[in-house]
């Protein structure tokens, strides 16, 4: 570890891409980075998407502003496995095993469970199939069209599970949908922050860590956030090194930072914005945890699904068939 | 020195009188430059990319998605909406241009009037999606009704928003076409209103009310952000499915299907287009 610290600091720079500061507390994290380790982080392109990052790491390959690590989506990553170089951090064994590589190319870092936010004015919701009742006319909102985005697919697997549906078959989700748009409480809105403060979409579907109130800027006791018993669905980011990387030492310590398990290491930073690191079970039950960011997150119950990318697959399809059907 | 030289007045300049002459058409080539890289070339690389497999190799089977069930559900939508938004834009944007034009041609009122469609036509998009939310919306000011949201009834309310002001910017010079004479001889031939309507207004407008139509159809099919902000979660229309096929994450984007989506408004468009040219060809005759 001291090696690779001397180092990255023999290198002095690491090139990020993609990094929205006020996203998963990342201005934080560069920050506390640059002033541990005295390296400069140069962070191009704040709000890129995934594919721009790839399509930087090609374009740029062997400048020195070539980007060093990714944070990039799982379908982005698995499509792009050539471009990393494979390396597992000193924590690589509290990394669940279906949320890394085998070989360490990628790693998932920090994401989110589907959630359900919505306004207090409803009370507290605490199941799925109250959603169809009088009082949500209305109300209940996608984050997009399901073929399209994928909140909205994920958001629908979710109502899926929660409906005794299993990963495979996104069916008893997209019935739950035909239900909620025949009880009249299906509103088609595309759900934004302005929406929410507008008081349009009262109730809607999407990743956790996008429904607290602090990220869709309403008053933390106007909104709340809801998961299903046994509809936890999970999607995560996941991070990776360039295998072109022009400061490859600093790239690594970036990843060791990221997954330290310290205090004020990388995963409990994400988990202070609002983000669950990947490692929170593991930190769970060594109590390196930061308890009081923990216990902000919305409460679950049930063991967490991941879709596989068959899975995905199967599901996209079918809504491409079903979906405008039976909600349209 | 630079005053010397322009102070040399009468002096004919060098080139005067030996330009070789211009050919007539070199005054259209900035036009036709303009439409070729525009218009013609983009549509060229649809045609072309619709009918090509994602590895860029020739795929005419493509066509054949045209009949897909689904790929004619979102040309239905977009049909009806089309539909719905430009009869009822066009029937309103008549009546409101009549009542302009039987005013003082002249007066503060019909340069109001003109002057307000003109901004009002060019209103739409996630602006106009959003004051009809905040007004009528699940928790709007006023009068919210479901059937909003039933495509295309609130979608299309939305739209007649754009269309009625447009119908009466191109609709007002044919009512202001009937000549105040031919009202006058009717009368003197002993015809009421409503035969005068009957046998010589409606006539002479029709060609014009038709050809208005088709444009406010043109306008409606082609309208995307609006609907996008009205309602995403379902492609109701072909171009929120070209959307979904240029961007999908979940892994359903397939370029040359978009391309072959926009190849179907191609051809819509040209029909459509095609029948407002002869049109207007029947309408210019009266407004000579």
């Amino acid at each position: 570890m001291s090696a690779l610290i001397a180092a990255a600091k023999k290198e002095g720079t690491l090139n990020v891409i993609a990094l929205p500061p006020t996203w998963a507390n990342y201005g934080t994290i560069i920050d506390d980075f640059q002033k541990t380790y005295g390296i400069t982080v140069n962070s191009t392109l704040p709000d890129g998407t995934s594919q721009q990052e790839v399509d930087a790491v090609k374009t740029e390959n062997g400048t020195a502003k070539a980007p060093d690590v990714m944070d990039i989506g799982l379908a982005v990553a698995l499509a792009n496995t050539s471009l990393f170089a494979p390396y597992e951090v000193s924590t690589w064994s509290d990394i669940p095993a279906a949320q890394k590589d085998p070989n360490g190319l990628w790693y998932e870092d920090y994401g989110g469970y589907m959630a359900i936010g919505y306004s207090t004015k409803f009370g507290t919701i605490t199941s799925l199939s109250q959603l169809l009742g009088p009082k949500f006319k209305g109300a209940v909102a996608l984050n997009g069209n399901p073929t399209s985005a994928n909140a909205a697919l994920n958001g629908v697997m979710m109502a899926n599970l929660a409906e005794g549906g299993t990963a495979s078959n996104i069916a008893d989700g997209v019935n739950f949908f035909a239900k909620l748009k025949a009880a009249g409480n299906f509103n088609p809105i595309s759900a934004t922050g302005a929406t929410i403060k507008a008081g349009t979409t009262e109730v809607v579907f999407n990743w956790d860590y996008l429904n607290l109130p602090s990220y869709v800027g309403v008053p933390a006791g106007s909104w709340k956030v809801f998961i299903p018993q046994n509809a936890v669905l999970g999607g995560y980011y996941a991070q990776a090194i360039n295998k072109d990387a022009p400061h490859p030492a600093a790239a690594r310590l970036w990843e060791e930072f990221l997954y330290s398990q310290a205090a004020s290491g990388g995963q409990n930073l994400w988990l202070e914005g609002g983000a669950r690191p990947v490692e929170q079970q593991a930190m769970t039950s060594n109590s390196s945890i930061n308890t009081s960011a923990a216990s902000a997150l919305p409460a679950v119950t049930g063991t967490p699904v991941f879709l596989t990318e068959a899975q995905n697959t199967a599901a996209a399809n079918y809504l491409a068939a079903n979906w405008a059907k039976a909600v349209g | 020195m630079a005053v010397a030289t322009t102070t040399q007045t009468g002096a004919r300049p060098w080139w005067a009188g030996r330009r070789p002459p211009t050919p007539a058409w070199v005054g259209t080539v900035p036009f036709l430059a303009y439409v070729g890289v525009f218009l013609l070339w983009p549509t060229g690389i649809v045609v072309v990319d619709s009918l090509k497999n994602p590895n860029g190799a020739w795929a005419f089977s493509n066509i054949s998605e045209l009949g897909n069930p689904l790929v004619r559900g979102y040309f239905i939508g977009s049909f009806k909406l089309c539909v719905l938004s430009s009869v009822a834009g066009a029937v309103l944007g008549a009546i409101l241009a009549y009542a302009v034009a039987s005013g003082d041609p002249d007066g503060v009122g019909r340069r109001l009037y003109i002057a307000v469609s003109g901004v009002l036509a060019q209103f739409g998009g996630v602006t106009l999606a959003f004051a009809f939310l905040v007004t009528i919306g699940p928790v709007g000011l006023l009068f919210h009704a479901s059937w909003y949201f039933d495509f295309p009834w609130g979608i299309g309310l939305i739209y007649t928003y754009f269309q009625i002001p447009l119908m009466v910017l191109v609709f007002l010079p044919a009512i202001d076409g009937l000549k105040v004479q031919w009202r006058e001889a009717s009368e003197n031939l002993g015809a009421s209103a409503w035969q005068y309507w009957r046998y010589v207004g409606g006539p002479l407008l029709m060609p014009a009310f038709l050809g208005a139509l088709l444009l406010l159809f043109a306008n409606a099919l082609s309208a995307f952000a609006t609907i996008q902000a009205w309602e995403n979660q379902i492609a109701y229309i072909v171009p929120q499915q070209i959307s979904t096929a240029l961007s999908s994450e979940v892994g359903l984007s397939n370029v040359n299907v978009a391309d072959l989506l926009a190849l179907g408004m191609v051809i819509l468009v040209a029909i459509v287009m095609t029948g407002y040219a002869l049109l207007q060809r029947r309408a210019a005759r009266w407004l000579r």
